[in-house]
């Protein structure tokens, strides 16, 4: 059956990224949220953390570039990077801000700069992973989700890991 | 006693920076059935509960009813602690130091587990503490605290008279219970029988230092039942 199929494949794909990390139980909570009534929510959150992330990196990338580092700015932005990687359940993205703040407060510039370039990269692998679920980046073409429901199912959820 | 319907709307005021946050938020709070106003900041907060800057607990002005200066019944507020400007804690002081306010349960949520932070938050009156993100059973936790305004704001009516009788008169929590005045339940709720374990009638109880890492233990204002 064509919905048992997509399903699967959500479930399977969605099961990839917990098993890799990328995706914590916090992922699934949000799933949890998502009705009828909200049908949109995973996808609106998420895109929610697509604009915030690219913000804060890019005012981490100016920040990291002046001649006189402000440390207590450059921690602020990773706070609050790390905040809202933890709200979606990134977890990578989240680990490495936590890292991050530890290099932070040792004020060690170089240090910085390469925990930086680590969160762009855990941010664009996440980024990717989690278009290819929600299909975000190509709106026209229905998500997996999407598609799921469109053919008549219902969104499998992950008990495992809430 | 004619009461109005048990399952009148709590009203949650939710204070955070993270827009992310707020989302999250109000979803999980809208999930249980709560009304939901989101803002930004503690000034804001301070602005929508409609706090003046002289209205202290100790100040000599007669006001007409607690009421007076909010537009809108708030029954809790739910809020950050690291916010720019005025704090999660800022704000908490602030409301526990107005007559007006200091009624209002406040809750506050921080991504970071420092047990300072949380002894004094809980000291200064803070109900709970959870870590962020917050989750679907945390949000369970917040209607007992509702419950208890409620009971206040209705001239001490308890809230679900189909589930509890009334001995005589009933008592607020806040006040010594009497013999007298005890209510008998029949089959509380569990939100209800976890406040008859908690069974104290100090809100700002000191914390010992064994915290648990993640989770504080929510202190209830008990209501002290005696057998008849």
């Amino acid at each position: 059956m064509e919905v048992d199929q997509l399903q699967r494949n959500f479930l399977e794909y969605t099961n990839l990224l917990f098993r890799e990390g990328f995706l914590d139980g916090q992922f699934s909570q949000l799933q949890l949220l998502q009705d009828e009534s909200n049908p949109d929510f995973v996808f609106e959150v998420v895109s929610l953390f697509f604009e915030d992330s690219e913000r804060l990196l890019n005012d981490l990338t100016i920040a990291l570039d002046q001649q006189n580092v402000d440390f207590k700015k450059i921690d602020a932005h990773v706070h609050q990077l790390k905040g809202s990687s933890s709200s979606i359940g990134a977890q990578r993205v989240k680990n490495t801000c936590i890292a991050f703040r530890d290099v932070c407060l040792e004020q060690n510039a170089e240090g910085c700069l390469r925990c930086l370039q680590q969160v762009k990269q855990e941010y664009l692998l996440v980024k990717t992973k989690l278009e290819a679920l929600l299909r975000v980046r190509v709106p026209h073409l229905f998500s997996l989700e999407q598609q799921i429901v469109a053919a008549g199912g219902a969104i499998p959820m992950l008990n495992d890991f809430c | 006693m004619g009461m109005a319907a048990a399952d009148s709307e709590f009203h949650v005021l939710a204070v955070d920076d993270s827009l992310i946050d707020r989302k999250l938020v109000e979803r999980l709070l809208k999930t249980s059935s709560f009304q939901v106003t989101t803002v930004d900041s503690g000034s804001k907060a301070l602005e929508f509960l409609g706090w003046h800057e002289d209205d202290r607990s100790n100040s000599n002005e007669t006001s007409v009813s607690p009421k007076n200066h909010q537009e809108v019944e708030v029954n809790l507020v739910i809020t950050d602690y690291c916010m720019p400007g005025m704090t999660g804690y800022d704000l908490l002081k602030k409301m526990k130091e107005s007559s007006s306010l200091r009624n209002i349960p406040v809750v506050i949520m921080s991504s970071e587990n420092v047990p300072s932070r949380i002894t004094r938050c809980l000291e200064e009156g803070a109900e709970e503490f959870f870590l962020k993100p917050m989750k679907l059973s945390d949000v369970n936790k917040l209607r007992p605290h509702m419950m208890k305004t409620k009971c206040k704001d209705d001239n001490n009516i308890i809230e679900k008279p189909e589930k509890q009788e009334k001995q005589e008169s009933n008592k607020e929590e806040e006040t010594t219970p009497q013999e007298t005045d005890d209510v008998q339940l029949q089959t509380p709720p569990q939100s209800l029988q976890e406040q008859l374990n908690g069974n104290n009638n100090n809100k700002r109880k000191s914390i010992d230092d064994g915290l648990p890492p993640d989770r504080t233990r929510p202190r209830y204002n008990g209501l002290t039942v005696m057998s008849n």
